[in-house]
């Protein structure tokens, strides 16, 4: 299979996950023409990472996957072991950018020109060490030295600089913020990630595949099914293994039962950050009771390790199921009580229309995903149909419908998570009371030498996880790929027309992850 | 105004009885516990240092109504310069490393320190999901002494009551 009309074949990926093509592109200039052509047909910059490869004689990889209107290309660039680089792609997908200092801080493989500053390498390692490369070793004993990072400076007369972190003021995840601003108006916003780069792919280098799962389940927390679910299909895709219906029908139940949580929390925040300590406290109350059901039902409030390769590591029986249906009945009439509250709420309504807005034309351009690009009005969910787009099982029978709005500010990401919440609640609804009989979980042979893509619609955005298993089977390379990358920088442009006091609200309105991107 | 009253009387006080040791009076000595020792409430500065933010979650838990940490007489501050207490999630990465040894420093004494998580102790079954390694430092206590260590993945809310509650009777 072609795409756009480039030379580049493609071949569709086994297994029933979310649809990916794999190519190999012959050349650096075919796949710069490559991406060229699915920019201009409005697809995204899904994932960006490096392996090497040069144990089995070849160099090094260089892994893109674009998301495409009918689903993900998945190409694959091979770079000499001497000379690894590659054309820089920032100026084609600005999201590049990150990710592609990332691949070289990790794996010594470079964009040729564009900008060269270290990402998560902050001086813990030397600039001429990398981790992921097969005989870096384990690199301890070098000094951790802190390096300067060369920020852009703005000039300009009255404008001076905030800088605030890598330590935030809030139960928060570390990342250093450099504002620049005159007065309280805010131009320019500038961030300083990696702090939570804890070299989570390596760790993952010569594991077996349960090992890696609960790794996965670890990337960042908040989404430890989104990234256990994504794993799984991913090696699903390497080992040609269909996990059982009734199973597919469980992660979806967990999945959704963690967007709901997280949703619930952040609509508690947002109301907070705008002076509704009420709103606060009855979402915070809504959502500890849906953490306990979790603990009841699943033995883990966050359902951590309960998504596995094959299938699911638990069942549901019919009283279980039941109490999911009364919680779901319960909590939405609460939730739509709520909204009306927040809807009618002038001062909170005040405060988040219009603020750190950002548009459907930004939202392309960022390739950004998930709930910050459907509030822009984009109608992206991998769970949903669209133009072309067929989503996977369980999806598909399931009919979700996406939730959209055209704002782009922090309005409308409140509202896409009321939104969202009374459609995962309805599905969750629908999950309960049609679970087939079948069983959990599929035996997964490891193929020796698979690769595979997973694809999920997390709470936040797009979860990719990409997999490598060597010739015994274990996994010889795992990236697993945060929608956070792209909306980052959507952070950064949200703010600007607005003021000082105003970011905690927008940062909240996106709450993103660190760890995630971080590594 | 008048749907939101609806709403905080049906929704009554949740609050639970303290879990550290499930007695009724067990969060009322807590909060005794607290002024005694240090004469006013408990201010803790918390430190991600590196965690995948389940521990966070956890940690946000302990704001919500039924585990209401504010009405014993604790809360979360801002600045280190104004903790009796730094709870630190790790493991520490290498990034964070030298943040974290400043925000020690600026800690006033007692300087209590609680581990939280299993990678933040070190323990688990994997070492802490990641161990140390060329980006990570590891257990917390491998950066700056530390009290109270409590483990889990994540902890509980019940768990990081517990634990806080230890470190202060620690120091009585
Ligand atoms: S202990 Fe568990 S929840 Fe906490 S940071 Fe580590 S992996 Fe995440």
């Amino acid at each position: 299979m072609r795409f756009f009309g480039e030379p580049i074949e493609f071949d569709k990926q086994a297994g029933i996950g979310s649809p990916v093509w794999r190519g190999r592109a012959q050349s650096s200039e075919a796949m710069q023409a490559f991406a060229v052509a699915v920019h201009r047909n409005h697809g995204r910059l899904a994932a960006l990472w490096g392996e090497d490869r040069r144990g089995g004689g070849d160099g090094f990889r260089l892994h893109v996957a674009f998301g495409l209107d009918m689903g993900h290309a998945w190409l694959g660039l091979d770079l000499p072991a001497e000379r690894p680089v590659y054309p820089d792609l920032a100026g084609i997908f600005s999201a590049a950018n990150r990710m592609q200092r990332a691949t070289r801080d990790l794996v010594g493989i470079s964009n040729e020109g564009g900008d060269q500053r270290p990402w998560l390498r902050h001086g813990a390692w030397p600039a001429d060490w990398f981790p992921l490369r097969h005989d870096a070793g384990e690199g301890g004993g070098f000094v951790n030295a802190p390096t300067d990072y060369d920020f852009v400076r703005v000039g300009g007369e009255g404008a001076h600089e905030i800088p605030v972190g890598p330590i935030h003021a809030g139960i928060i995840e570390p990342g250093h913020f450099r504002f620049s601003v005159i007065g309280e108006r805010l131009l320019r916003l500038e961030q300083r990630l990696g702090y939570q780069h804890k070299g989570v792919e390596k760790l993952f280098i010569g594991r077996n595949l349960a090992e890696g799962a609960r790794l996965a389940g670890r990337i960042s927390g908040d989404s430890t099914c989104a990234y256990a679910w994504a794993y799984a299909s991913a090696i699903e895709a390497a080992c040609a293994v269909s996990p059982p219906p009734r199973a597919l029908l469980l992660r979806a139940l967990m999945l959704e039962r963690e967007r709901v949580a997280n949703h619930l929390g952040d609509l508690g925040a947002l109301g907070n950050d705008a002076a509704l300590a009420f709103g606060f406290s009855q979402f915070m109350r809504l959502k500890e009771d849906w953490l306990r059901l979790n603990a009841q039902l699943f033995g883990h409030r966050f359902m951590m390790d309960r998504i596995v390769p094959g299938g699911v590591a638990l069942d549901l029986e019919a009283p279980a199921l039941a109490s999911i249906v009364e919680q779901c009945d319960g909590v939405g009439r609460a939730v739509k009580e709520l909204k009306k509250i927040y809807d009618e709420h002038a001062g909170l309504q005040d405060r988040f229309v219009t603020t750190g807005a950002i548009d459907a034309q930004l939202a392309r351009d960022l390739s950004l995903s998930g709930m910050a690009a459907r509030a822009t009005g984009l109608i992206l969910d991998a769970r949903a149909h669209r133009t072309g787009y067929t989503p996977p099982p369980p999806w598909a029978m399931l009919g979700v419908r996406p939730v959209t709005d055209e704002r782009g500010d922090v309005a409308a990401r409140a509202a896409l998570r009321f939104g969202e919440i009374f459609e995962s609640l309805r599905l969750l609804r629908e999950i309960a009371v049609g679970l087939p009989d079948s069983g959990l979980c599929a035996e997964v042979p490891p193929a020796a030498g698979g690769q595979g893509l997973g694809v999920v619609e997390g709470w936040r955005g797009e979860v990719l996880v990409g997999v490598q298993l060597d010739d015994a089977g274990r996994l010889a390379r795992v990236h697993p790929h945060d929608p956070s990358w792209q909306a980052w920088p959507a952070l950064e442009h949200a703010v600007m027309k607005d003021i000082v006091p105003d970011f905690p609200l927008i940062n909240k309105s996106f709450n993103l992850s660190y760890s995630g991107a971080d590594l | 105004m008048i749907p939101m009253l609806r709403r905080i009387l049906r929704t009554g006080i949740v609050s639970e009885p303290p879990p550290a040791a499930g007695a009724e009076g067990e969060m009322a000595r807590l909060g005794e516990d607290i002024r005694r020792i240090l004469g006013r409430a408990l201010a803790i500065r918390e430190v991600d240092a590196g965690s995948c933010n389940g521990c966070e979650l956890e940690i946000h838990a302990l704001n919500n109504p039924y585990y209401n940490i504010e009405g014993y007489g604790i809360k979360f501050v801002a600045s280190p310069r104004h903790a009796d207490m730094l709870l630190v999630t790790g493991p520490v990465t290498k990034n964070m490393e030298h943040a974290l040894k400043v925000a020690w420093d600026c800690t006033p004494a007692p300087k209590l320190v609680v581990a939280v998580g299993d990678c933040g102790c070190g323990c688990g079954e994997i070492g802490g999901t990641f161990g140390t390694s060329y980006a990570s430092c590891g257990a917390v206590e491998n950066v700056i002494p530390v009290d109270v260590r409590v483990p889990g993945c994540p902890p509980t809310p019940t768990a990081l009551l517990a634990g806080i509650l230890a470190a202060v009777r620690r120091q009585k």
